[in-house]
């Protein structure tokens, strides 16, 4: 009956275990040992790859640029330490496939000498155009996970006109707490980072949604905002998926950003608590992005904690540090449990986007029988988008896309909601991802069969003109016989004339 | 009287609509069948011969008249054939179709001997090279017709596998283990 | 490193299909025990032959298949069919008629659709109407209620359910088979009704099917399914209310010709196909609204049937007929998608 009751604000979403307990007391872990080498993959966001500035053999100094952006979407990665470029090299990525990324490898000299850094006397007096220029040098991207450059959307942000910045501190995958810890931790920090956001888009407020189930960080924050007018925090109910960014802001404000639009096109620009505090480093202190905090939880896990970790440190590192148990672990997840990706091997880097390692046991993971769906339709009431799970899995699973599409699979956010749910078992995320990567490889082919088509065109009309020539050629040259033979006779008969006469 | 009257009706009718369809037949004529056109620029247009006709149009127009079945071409994949059966009104069973791999030709640079007979054939001028020189495929414009693989002398060019990078690795498709 | 790769979520809800299954069967449990107390073991022996033939039927189908048998055997659907097969028999038919009910249940209900999940039609309320069609006698022949106790020893059952030795049984008429008879003979509802007790009914104190006669039971295992969250309100809620709506306007009208809303909701199968068939899963619709509509849909149908049909009870035709507009309701009515229009066209872009 409470379902007659419910926000119509907030669709969907399912209660899944929290498993937060284990880290959100515990302090950020910040001594982790300095490994031997970081790998600094050169594409850590969405857009282009970054590109090599550096050569093996170069000594470089903590915060050196190793790679800039190119492209209008792009970031640059910095040296996380001191010390000397040992390789440029492809490297496994940390990745479902694991497939190789170009990665720089550090040899780092335990120095942690900082290039001089450029720190502003009163951050909050800089140009607008200047906040966006230093976040973007400095390497700023979405760390909520999806690594989107920061600073382009702090410019998209001061082309259209913003009303409201929303700051998403929803946090609500599972065992994760490192946004948690670092707004009960570096408060004043993220709140110094958000008015640099606003000043860099001119906006005029700021709202931070915060999951209840996060009180003592509720409280820091409040704290931090209490001399700011216009920024405000707000608690939302604790139900995945609340982090993302469109259900927050229909869960605040009631609107919602059209299907083909962006946030920007209704007014609201959405960043993550962790980029928030990235921007405040960045302009403040002007270090780049060179270490993230992320959660190291899970079952296998001997002291489940959160880290401050350098970009680039070995995933297997930082397990060892936090005692995992390798011969317990079933599975090691970057990110959260729900949308997480599951690594086949704990020997990659930890990227901009990584907010947490989770070490699971078999018993956390279960990995039971696929039944038939059953049409409960539990996954239509998890849906936070509100589409239809399982006419959408039934349909890719007889290879039918384009009824797959009709049905909004276009729309899906892959939260794994319906996946969570679903008494069948079905991978329901999993036939979406698949079919996502179809349809994007059709597009591709179509792309191809247009272009083998030109080339066929030209080739065909290419071999028609050198069809045409040889035969204008071989008439020339038979016109030219003939010619020829014409002019002999001529001659021939001139003589004759002459001999005649 | 009434056997009389239905006899000039339907006679009426039957010229009239006869006539009428003679005229529609003669004002309203098609030059060729617009559905084959359609269906050729579905088609991935490389000539290809995999589908045993001898060309695409061909295909098309064995396809129109219900010769050949929707699944005919390999290159085209389970999209064609999806889109063909939505073109032609069929229902067809995709549960079952799946995608031969996709290979494209390489060079091995060991034994290729420069004798240009490969890129002679090559349909979308994918192969590269000059008499004497060694040839290299354009992996983005091969299309794997294997049309060069048949004329080498020295069996230098071989189908290989697309090689799969981090861009554009995509999630297989779920194992379907459930009946 | 060629692992499969392993797509999230990595962590799962509990709730199973065989879980699911238990709950049903578990709120059914009191209504059944119900049946056995008031007619006796007649109801018992009959309710053990249909579980059992349900489980035979399965198991020979999935053979068939050549699917392994034992995980859809244990995942408790086949034994959820049977049981509502049972609930819905005459407490005293013979044998066969539970072996028959199950075997159109199972085989032609479930089965040729494909097994668990595909069917279009509910199976037990295809039994029960297709034995309602080809055996009246059987199933419209209504025990008169005998406690456990007092009724006929076990072995005097035995010779009952499985002998066809009915012959001292005192049979009798439903309130609706009562009505229907009665209408028949001009009589009026006040001539029909002057034996029915409402409070009775509500308890099951009636003649009636095994498991049906109890409002009081199956509505309170219908309650704890949704306060489990395994069915939801929008169907039970939308079809009694349809039903208690439309026999308000139409008993207010004319009290003499139409039954009140308490008569209505409290014989026959209503309650048990409001809480236990229509919410079947897998042939009802996905959507919130959707459902509402199947329910009054359900509600609708029930009442016209009753009231102006031939049948007296007529929740069966109701539930088949809806089962078959199911897919239509699912492919129109659909969730608004975030960001978009109900049509799919997305939301225009405006500042707020």
């Amino acid at each position: 009956m409470l379902a007659l009751f419910e926000n119509p604000r907030l669709r969907g979403g399912i209660h899944a275990e929290e498993h937060k307990a284990e880290t959100s007391a515990k302090p950020i872990a910040t001594n982790l040992p300095l490994p031997k080498k970081l790998y600094i993959p050169v594409q850590q966001h969405v857009g282009k790859p970054a590109e090599p500035v550096v050569k093996v053999g170069d000594k470089v100094l903590k915060g050196q640029l190793l790679a800039h952006s190119q492209g209008t979407i792009s970031a640059p990665v910095h040296a996380p330490s001191s010390g000397s470029i040992l390789d440029v090299l492809d490297f496994p990525a940390p990745h479902p496939s694991a497939l190789p990324i170009r990665t720089i490898v550090i040899g780092t000299d335990g120095l942690e000498q900082w290039r001089t850094l450029d720190i502003p006397s009163d951050p909050l007096q800089l140009e607008p155009e200047d906040i966006c220029k230093r976040v973007g040098d400095a390497g700023v991207v979405g760390l909520g996970g999806a690594v989107f450059p920061s600073a382009v959307k702090l410019g998209l942000g001061r082309k259209n006109k913003i009303h409201t910045l929303l700051i998403n501190a929803g946090e609500c995958e599972p065992y994760l707490t490192c946004d948690d810890r670092l707004m009960q931790e570096r408060a004043e920090e993220i709140v110094a980072g958000i008015r640099l956001m606003l000043r860099g888009m001119n906006a005029p407020q700021a709202t931070i949604g915060i999951e209840d189930n996060k009180p003592v960080a509720y409280q820091a924050m409040l704290q931090a905002c209490r001399p700011y007018a216009n920024i405000t925090v707000v608690q939302v109910p604790t139900r995945y998926p609340m982090g993302w960014d469109r259900q927050m802001l229909r869960y605040l404000t009631g609107w919602e950003i059209p299907a083909d639009g962006r946030a920007t096109d209704i007014g609201v620009v959405i960043h993550n608590v962790a980029t928030a505090h990235a921007v405040y480093r960045a302009v403040c202190l002007g270090q780049p992005l060179i270490s993230r905090v992320l959660t190291v939880s899970g079952g296998a896990v001997g002291k489940p904690q959160n880290v401050d970790v350098l970009i680039g440190t070995l995933m297997s590192h930082i397990l060892k540090f936090c005692k995992v148990d390798m011969t317990k672990t079933a599975r090691i997840i970057m990110g959260g449990p729900m949308m997480g990706d599951a690594l086949p091997l704990a020997d990659v880097p930890v990227v901009k986007a990584c907010n947490g390692v989770l070490a699971l046991t078999a018993d956390d993971i279960e990995l039971p029988d696929v039944k038939p769906c059953i049409r409960c339709s539990s996954c239509v009431t998890a849906c936070p988008v509100g589409l239809l799970p399982l006419e959408m899995a039934s349909r890719i699973k007889a290879n039918q896309l384009d009824a797959a599409v009709d049905l909004g699979l276009k729309d899906c956010i892959n939260c794994g909601s319906c996946s969570y749910v679903c008494p069948s078992n079905i991978p329901l995320v999993h036939y979406f991802k698949f079919a996502s990567g179809e349809l994007f490889k059709r597009q591709q082919m179509e792309h191809k069969s247009e272009q083998t088509k030109r080339l066929i065109d030209d080739r065909n009309q290419r071999m028609e003109r050198i069809r045409l020539e040889a035969e204008a050629e071989a008439q020339r040259v038979a016109e030219a016989r003939a010619a020829r033979a014409a002019a002999a006779a001529q001659a021939k008969a001139l003589t004759s004339i002459e001999e005649q006469a | 009287m009434y056997i009389i009257s239905a006899i000039i009706i339907l006679t009426a009718l039957g010229l009239f609509l006869g006539l009428s369809l003679g005229v529609a037949g003669k004002y309203l004529k098609v030059e060729s069948d617009p559905l084959v056109e359609k269906i050729e620029a579905l088609m991935p247009g490389s000539q290809c011969g995999q589908c045993g006709f001898p060309g695409c149009r061909p295909a098309a127009e064995a396809l129109v008249s219900g010769t050949a079945p929707v699944s005919l071409c390999p290159p085209g994949g389970t999209s064609l054939i999806e889109q063909l059966a939505k073109l032609l009104g069929i229902d067809v069973d995709l549960s079952q179709s799946q995608d031969k791999e996709i290979m494209i030709a390489r060079v091995s640079e060991d034994t290729c001997t420069g004798c240009t007979r490969c890129f002679k054939v090559c349909p979308t001028d994918a192969i590269v090279g000059a008499p004497k020189q060694i040839h290299a495929v354009v992996a983005d414009a091969c299309i794997g017709c294997e049309k060069c693989v048949q004329v080498c002398p020295t069996e230098c060019l071989q189908m290989h596998p697309i090689e799969v990078t981090l861009r554009d690795w995509r999630w297989p498709k779920p194992l379907a283990k459930a009946a | 490193m060629s692992i499969k790769p392993i797509s999230g979520p990595h962590v799962l809800a509990v709730r199973r299909i065989d879980e699911i299954m238990r709950m049903v069967i578990l709120a059914l449990l009191p209504a059944t025990f119900w049946g056995v107390l008031i007619f006796g073991w007649p109801a018992l022996l009959l309710t053990a032959t249909t579980l059992a033939s349900a489980l035979v039927f399965e198991a020979i189908c999935l053979k068939m298949r050549g699917v392994a048998a034992k995980p859809y055997l244990s995942d408790g659907s086949a034994l959820l069919t049977g049981l509502l097969v049972a609930l819905s028999l005459p407490p005293w038919a013979p044998w066969w008629i539970g072996v028959v009910g199950a075997a159109i249940a199972i085989v032609l209900g479930k089965q040729v659709y494909g097994g668990l999940g595909q069917n279009l039609f509910n199976p037990a309320m295809l039994a029960r109407v297709a034995l309602l069609i080809s055996f009246p006698i059987e199933m419209t022949t209504w025990v008169e209620v005998k406690p456990l106790l007092i009724g006929p020893g076990l072995i005097d059952s035995v010779s009952i359910t499985f002998g066809g030795n009915t012959a001292d049984a005192v049979t009798g008429a439903t309130t609706l088979g009562l009505v229907k008879t009665g209408f028949s003979l001009n009589q009026t509802l006040t001539d029909i009704l002057n034996n029915y007790n409402g409070l009775l009914a509500f308890i099951g104190w009636e003649r009636g099917s095994l498991g049906e006669t109890s409002s009081i039971l199956i509505l309170l295992g219908g309650l704890w399914l949704m306060r489990e969250g395994v069915i939801r309100w929008h169907i039970p809620v939308s079809l009694l209310a349809t039903v208690t709506v439309l026999s308000l306007l139409f008993h207010w009208a004319n009290p003499q010709h139409y039954l009140s809303p308490w008569v209505h909701l409290n014989s026959g199968a209503l309650m048990l196909v409001a809480f236990f068939i229509a919410t079947d899963y897998v042939t009802s619709p996905n959507t919130p609204l959707g459902q509402m509509v199947f329910g009054a849909g359900c509600g609708l149908l029930t009442f016209i049937i009753r009231s102006w049909g031939v049948y007296p009870e007529s929740t069966g035709f109701a539930i088949l007929l809806m089962n078959a507009v199911t897919p239509l309701i699912d492919h129109y009515i659909r969730p608004r998608i975030y960001g978009r229009y109900r049509n799919g066209k997305p939301l225009d872009i405006s500042h707020p």
